[in-house]
């Protein structure tokens, strides 16, 4: 198991690199001067000369790219130009509400897309299969940043029922103590009920928001790997056997049509990623997408690059743990390796 | 002459055999025609504002309501049509001729082409596709046409790993060898033999990647990059919107939300209708 994972980690240094290097080139390939960027529009050319030296522009590229490396491994991103707190710091404390949004929406994308999934296989032709395929082609179409917003209009301003699309906790809670930096858990953890219910409501739509949009290839990929596995030889075995429908279901096919499945999360994190950025500009959520949208409008360039690297990484590390999953769910790829 | 019917029964083929496909290019025409002719059909000025109607509900005179600044939505919709769809199409266009050339040549020669083409589209895909386009027009500025290229450099790894695939079965095909035994130089073979045959699939994906690329640039606009105020863009007026949302103001951000759903729904009914068609066994 061991040995596993450390092979799927070596496989994952050269996205690690890859990654790297691009968000290293993005930064060459800033139009005009890098350094008069990083000092800002009101910087005076001495100010400018003393940040390009300071930032080593004045050294070749692949010397830079080293001093790049090492500010890379000592965790420095730069200092962003509108708060002045170093990028490292701040991505950190802004990491949690992303991925407890995403995490969210991803909990709630599979408990609805895998069971839809399900039905529309096994009762294929069904108007619970049509139906799926059309809450699935809709679900992919619908812009998150406009599902986001009519959520909001009919949950918020309408009906009345949800809160203020403001962030993470209303004025009246205060921040439950942190350990895992995921409000909902941290107030459960603290015993403070109704904490976690605040956090719970707040986070509530956004996490909606994501959902729907990660729901439709989770539904798709999951009726057709069911149908797959349902029409195979093994399963007419077992069916022939005598085994319950249940059994065939639940034991025969759904542990095969999961791999396919596993393999789609991989595209529904980049998806998720991409569109926690959108979500969380609707609904004001601190996290790290809404830090690189601000720095994005004033030109501050250190937390957008900080920004991508960061997404990148945790992309590359959760494709990683798909892959570990995979193994654990398909025996036949630990006896391969 | 014959050649030109054999294609429009193909097309009424296509078209006909699933209502749902027929319904997405109707639609499709639509779009399409109001791109072309909207600026000229509708009943205001998009860049007009009017002071004394601010924030009107729609009513018979704005249809869609106005916005705060007193602009007719409607109009603004209509008008933004063109510029959502060259965007789109003009990026799709771009990664289409790339990725495929790019693709054919790996999947055909193989070898170093092969590897580095695979290890770019790899190192793409690492990163998540909306964050890196947004990477790449911060750093390369923030403009339309950085808007459609970083559009099509997200499309890229997809186009490339179909078309290598495809041409890769067909590299030692027997009409491929009929074709070298003839005498046709490897660069003719490559173009006028295997290229043609991977067409069919790579226009799926083309109409695959249509609703994307509107959807990844109307997400860029809406996060304040590329296409800027006033000009109409359906992202930046949803965008706009979202401001009024909570005060009750609807209309400014649901009209260019649901033109844009319909455009992005078009696109993938329309594509998953020629999949069916071209590729049955990828059907899900």
């Amino acid at each position: 198991m061991l040995a596993m994972i450390g092979r799927r980690l070596a496989a994952a240094l050269p996205s690690i690199a890859g990654v790297v290097v691009v968000t290293f080139l993005l930064t060459r390939l800033l139009p005009g001067d890098p350094a008069a960027y990083f000092a800002g529009p009101a910087a005076t050319p001495q100010a400018i000369e003393e940040i390009r030296q300071r930032l080593g522009l004045d050294q070749s590229v692949p010397a830079q790219f080293l001093t790049y490396l090492g500010d890379l491994a000592r965790g420095e991103f730069g200092l962003s130009l509108t708060t002045g707190l170093p990028v490292m710091q701040e991505l950190v404390t802004r990491l949690p509400a992303s991925l407890e949004l995403t995490l969210a929406g991803l909990l709630f994308a599979v408990a609805v897309a895998v069971p839809l999934g399900i039905l529309a296989a096994v009762r294929a032709g069904s108007w619970i299969d049509h139906a799926t395929r059309i809450v699935a082609t809709a679900g992919v179409s619908l812009p998150t940043f406009f599902t986001g917003l009519l959520l909001v209009h009919v949950f918020y301003s309408v009906l009345q029922v949800a809160p203020a699309p403001m962030g993470r906790l209303d004025i009246f809670s205060s921040t439950p103590p942190p350990v895992t930096g995921l409000y909902v858990l941290d107030a459960l953890l603290a015993g403070d009920g109704e904490t976690a219910l605040a956090a719970l409501a707040q986070l509530a739509l956004p996490a909606l928001t994501l959902g729907i949009f990660a729901l439709a290839p989770l539904a798709r990929m999951t009726r057709a790997a069911m149908l797959a596995a349902l029409g195979s030889e093994f399963v007419r075995a077992a069916r022939a056997s005598g085994l319950s429908r249940g059994r065939i279901v639940w034991v025969y096919a759904f542990r095969n049509a999961m791999l396919p499945v596993l393999t789609t999360l991989g595209m529904v994190f980049s998806f998720l990623l991409g569109a926690n950025v959108l979500v969380e500009k609707v609904f004001a959520w601190p996290g790290i997408g809404s830090y690189a949208i601000e720095a994005l409008i004033v030109s501050d360039y250190a937390p957008v690059q900080g920004f991508v690297l960061t997404m990148a990484l945790l992309y590359v590390l959760l494709n990683l743990a798909i892959d570990i999953l995979y193994g654990i769910v398909d025996p036949r790829v630990k006896v391969e390796s | 002459m014959a050649a030109v019917q054999a294609y429009a029964r193909h097309l009424r083929h296509v078209v006909t055999e699933n209502p749902v496909t027929g319904a997405a290019f109707a639609l499709f025409l639509l779009l399409v025609l109001t791109a072309i002719l909207g600026p000229a059909l509708v009943p205001f000025d998009p860049l007009q504002s009017d002071a004394s109607r601010t924030l009107h509900p729609p009513s018979a005179r704005h249809w869609f309501g106005t916005d705060q600044l007193g602009r007719d939505v409607f109009s603004r919709v209509v008008v933004a049509t063109r510029l959502d769809m060259t965007i789109a199409f003009a990026s799709v266009l771009l990664v289409f001729v790339t990725g495929t050339l790019t693709g054919v040549a790996a999947g055909h020669f193989g070898g170093w082409v092969d590897r580095l083409t695979g290890r770019i589209a790899d190192t793409i895909m690492a990163f998540p596709l909306f964050v890196l386009a947004m990477g790449i027009v911060a750093a390369l500025g923030n403009s339309i046409g950085n808007i459609v290229l970083a559009t099509a450099v997200v499309n890229f790894p997809l186009y490339v790993r179909v078309a290598r695939a495809e041409a890769n079965v067909r590299r030692d095909a027997g009409f491929v060898e009929a074709a070298r035994v003839s005498g046709n130089s490897e660069a003719r073979v490559v173009l006028f033999h295997i290229l043609p045959n991977t067409l069919p699939i790579m226009m799926v994906q083309v109409s695959l990647t249509l609703g994307y690329a509107i959807l990844n640039a109307a997400g860029l606009s809406f996060i304040g990059l590329g296409v800027r105020p006033p000009t109409p863009e359906w992202g930046i007026m949803v965008a706009d919107g979202a401001n009024y949302i909570q005060s009750g103001e609807w209309w400014v951000a649901l009209f260019p939300g649901l033109a844009l759903m319909l455009a992005v729904f078009c696109f993938n009914l329309l594509g998953d209708g020629l999949r069916d068609l071209i590729d049955p066994r990828r059907r899900t």
